[in-house]
């Protein structure tokens, strides 16, 4: 057989079911087998950057490998930012690129882009096959690689030739990785000495991060903060990971996260960081952000701990094995100890913050529709296990805030890199991944720009996603620094999508064979909502008119500490007066 | 800062250079020396990187390098506790006047010379970067033409050896 039908063959064998892509010069020779393969559907999407945000949603929604195929040159460099983005998310996919043929490589031929290069630093790896006989292998170590450990994208770059040339094919191949042992056993002792920390804390918050997500680790989280009281905060990659319903979910921490969880960190006499990295924008200014706390941190990757901030017990592995370690750790450790901490005064004071600071919004003074009003009602209407995704900036603050998440893997979003356009590719892919789930992609005007012709490809596949533009009229997230830091000056923020209402989303998603329909005002949200969740043959688009003048709070400004938190514009909560 | 000496061990695959010195670059640290070659298994180069870092982040930068997959295993080698060497070729001027000073200096060293013109010497020396720079200084006087230097390499004192337990 020949290397395509080999790559093929390969792609069927380590399970891969759906490849989002597009074809082109030096990948044409795969898309030939891949025509006849009943095992692994093609999606045909609009713009590479599409298939590989679909990927990383795929990943995100079902857990297994995203996939998605390009050709060289421009097909594969329209790939750098969804693999950036999964990069920085840690989401596990597998990118197929075509290349120059092996005797053209290097010679600036048509379509040569050094792929294998300009992905080094955003890929976990990536692999150059010379040799089609190395075509098993490399797809082979390819998904291991992406999945295990701490996962993140691999890119294989194939030339054109090494697809045509003729190999046999073997399953499964020898995997060749010396370099590569993750640690997923933690270490003992240090589950002891956490158990230890976090049997005498007075103070103790567990910070929970997208790890959890991936390591499948909701129940034991669940079982480890019900048996130790301890309040939970869940980052913007973990919402879901614990149920926002749960008495003990403290929220979001970081630049917009809740009073609540913000100061519960800031307080904190011991962080148990549960795959978490520390990321600036939980910590604010690195040096005040929870000054008197102690640092347990439980990661997979061993060169995330004490990276940021210096972790006085550090625990390597996966977080699943790790959490129901620390349950039984600190089960033992309680029996044995003296006195038992008591921490209904540190609950008294989380209480009253969160009673006294609770997330909340007003409504715009001119009359206009409170985007968060509309956030939260999909939020109330939609069934349970409704899957959300997000593009970035307010209307993601908005959504990680008053959508409600009750289990892991139903709120998927641009975290690390953040990603503008990235909701509706990821929600195309999410859908397809578990097409019985309704899949709602959270947009503003700005991110729906860049990667709307998706609608085109999931209203010819036949994946009925709904997306909800919080339609501002204008890039709302850097308005609003715009008027909190630049003087209320304006520049190129506003995207005349209100004043010449163009495009005209309606229309726009009705030219795409989507449904397409409108809320302006208040009573009419509740409405367009419900008749969204009954068009189930096609997209759906709603655009949400909403005034421009709403903000994300609570912020901690970029820069400050955490402990400088604004509640509301003006509204800051002095954190040592009630101690 | 401190100087450290790491010994990293790496699958001999292309791009494998471009990793580790793209990693360097990309998370700020500076690379004082860099040297590569092949051991004794054959599809195992050893890289030796000398790199002035405090402790921190000298433990940040092992384990972001630990992440490469083509990085097999990474050691640092104390200065007491290790041989570390520079190749250094020097071309000075040496005419009649004043070549057996040159020479003398050459000595001094425990140098050699391995060519000669009417008009200048090529000396080569191997030794730590100390010795080398003391040796520079020593010939500067006389006209110093053409200077290449390799990077430096290190291995740990007594019969142990790090790539035994490297390959399984």
């Amino acid at each position: 057989m020949t290397g395509a039908q080999s790559l093929v063959r390969s792609l069927e064998a380590v399970g891969c079911e759906v490849v989002f892509g597009i074809p082109g010069g030096t990948i044409l020779p795969a898309y030939d087998p891949l025509l006849d393969s009943t095992k692994v559907r093609h999606i045909l999407v609009r713009h590479e950057q599409g298939a590989g945000h679909a990927a990383t949603g795929y990943a995100q929604a079902t857990g297994k490998v995203g996939v998605c195929m390009a050709t060289s040159g421009p097909g594969a460099t329209n790939l750098v930012t969804p693999l950036a983005d999964a990069n920085m998310d840690s989401v596990p996919v597998v990118a197929i690129t075509g290349q120059q043929s092996r005797p053209l490589i290097g010679t600036d031929a048509f379509q040569e882009a050094d792929i294998c290069g300009i992905t080094m630093p955003i890929t976990k790896h990536n692999f150059l096959v010379t040799d089609a006989a190395d075509v098993p292998r490399a797809i082979a170590e390819a998904f291991h690689l992406a999945s295990t450990g701490r996962p993140g994208p691999v890119l294989v770059d194939i030339p054109k030739d090494v697809l045509q040339e003729m190999t046999s094919f073997s399953w499964p191949p020898e995997m060749r990785l010396p370099g590569y042992r993750p640690t997923t056993r933690p270490h003992g002792k240090q589950v002891r000495e956490a158990a230890k920390l976090i049997a005498a804390a007075r103070r103790p918050v567990l910070y929970v991060g997208g790890g959890v997500i991936k390591a499948e680790a909701s129940a034991e989280l669940l079982a480890l903060a019900e048996s130790t009281n301890i309040p939970v905060v869940t980052t913007l990659m973990a919402r879901g990971a614990f149920p926002d319903s749960h008495p003990q979910h403290m929220g979001m921490p970081g630049m917009h996260g809740s009073v609540g969880a913000v100061a519960a960190m800031q307080k904190s006499d011991l962080l148990i960081a549960l795959g978490a990295r520390f990321d600036d924008r939980v910590t604010g200014q690195l040096n005040s952000f929870a000054p008197d706390a102690q640092i347990v941190h439980a990661d997979i990757d061993p060169a995330e701990i004490s990276k940021n901030r210096r972790a006085d017990v550090p625990i390597v592995g996966d977080c699943k094995e790790i959490i129901s370690e620390l349950v039984d750790a600190v089960r033992v450790e309680k029996e044995n100890a003296a006195t038992t901490v008591d921490l209904a005064p540190w609950w008294a004071q989380l209480d009253a913050l969160r009673e006294t600071f609770p997330l909340g919004y007003d409504w715009p003074e001119d009359g206009t529709l409170s985007p968060q009003y509309a956030i939260e009602r999909i939020g109330a209407l939609t069934p349970p296990d409704t899957l959300f995704t997000a593009g970035v900036g307010q209307h993601q603050m908005w959504a990680a805030q008053f959508i409600k998440y009750e289990s892991p893997r139903t709120w998927i979003n641009s975290g690390g890199l953040g990603t503008m356009g990235y909701a509706v590719p990821a929600a195309m892919g999410a859908k397809a991944g578990v097409p019985d789930v309704q899949v709602w992609a959270i947009d503003g005007d700005g991110c729906f720009q860049m990667t709307n012709q998706e609608l085109a490809t999931c209203a010819i596949e036949g994946i009925p996603i709904k997306v909800a533009v919080i339609n501002n009229g204008n890039l709302g997230m850097v308005r609003q620094w715009q008027t909190l830091f630049y003087g209320e000056r304006y520049s190129s923020t506003d995207l005349g999508t209100h004043k010449h209402r163009i495009p005209d989303f309606k229309l726009l998603a009705e030219a795409y064979g989507c449904a397409g329909l409108r809320a302006e005002s208040r009573d009419e949200v509740d409405a367009v909502i419900q008749q969204a969740m009954e068009i189930n043959d096609r997209p759906v688009v709603i655009d949400f008119v909403v005034g421009k003048d709403a903000q994300v709070w609570p912020m901690v400004a970029a820069g400050t500490g955490n402990s400088e938190i604004m509640a509301a514009r003006g509204i800051r909560p002095l954190f040592d007066e009630d101690e | 800062m401190t100087r450290h000496t790491l010994s990293v061990l790496v699958e001999d695959k292309p791009g494998v250079l471009a990793r580790v010195a793209g990693l360097f670059s990309r998370r700020g640290f500076n690379i004082e020396s860099l040297a590569v070659g092949r051991t004794e298994h054959p599809d195992i180069s050893r890289m030796t990187i000398v790199v002035s870092v405090d402790e921190l982040p000298l433990e940040q930068v092992t384990k972001q390098l630990n992440k490469l997959v083509n990085v097999i295993k990474i050691v640092e080698l104390e200065t007491a506790a290790s041989v570390q060497r520079q190749l250094l070729l020097v071309k000075v001027r040496a005419d009649a006047t004043v070549r057996s000073q040159v020479l003398e200096t050459v000595q001094l060293f425990r140098a050699k010379v391995v060519d000669v013109s009417p008009e200048a010497v090529t000396v080569e020396a191997t030794g730590t970067s100390e010795k080398l720079d003391a040796l520079l200084r020593m010939l500067e006087p006389y006209g110093l033409r053409e200077i290449v230097q390799s990077g430096m390499v290190a291995i740990g004192r007594g019969a142990r050896s790090i790539t035994a337990t490297a390959v399984r």
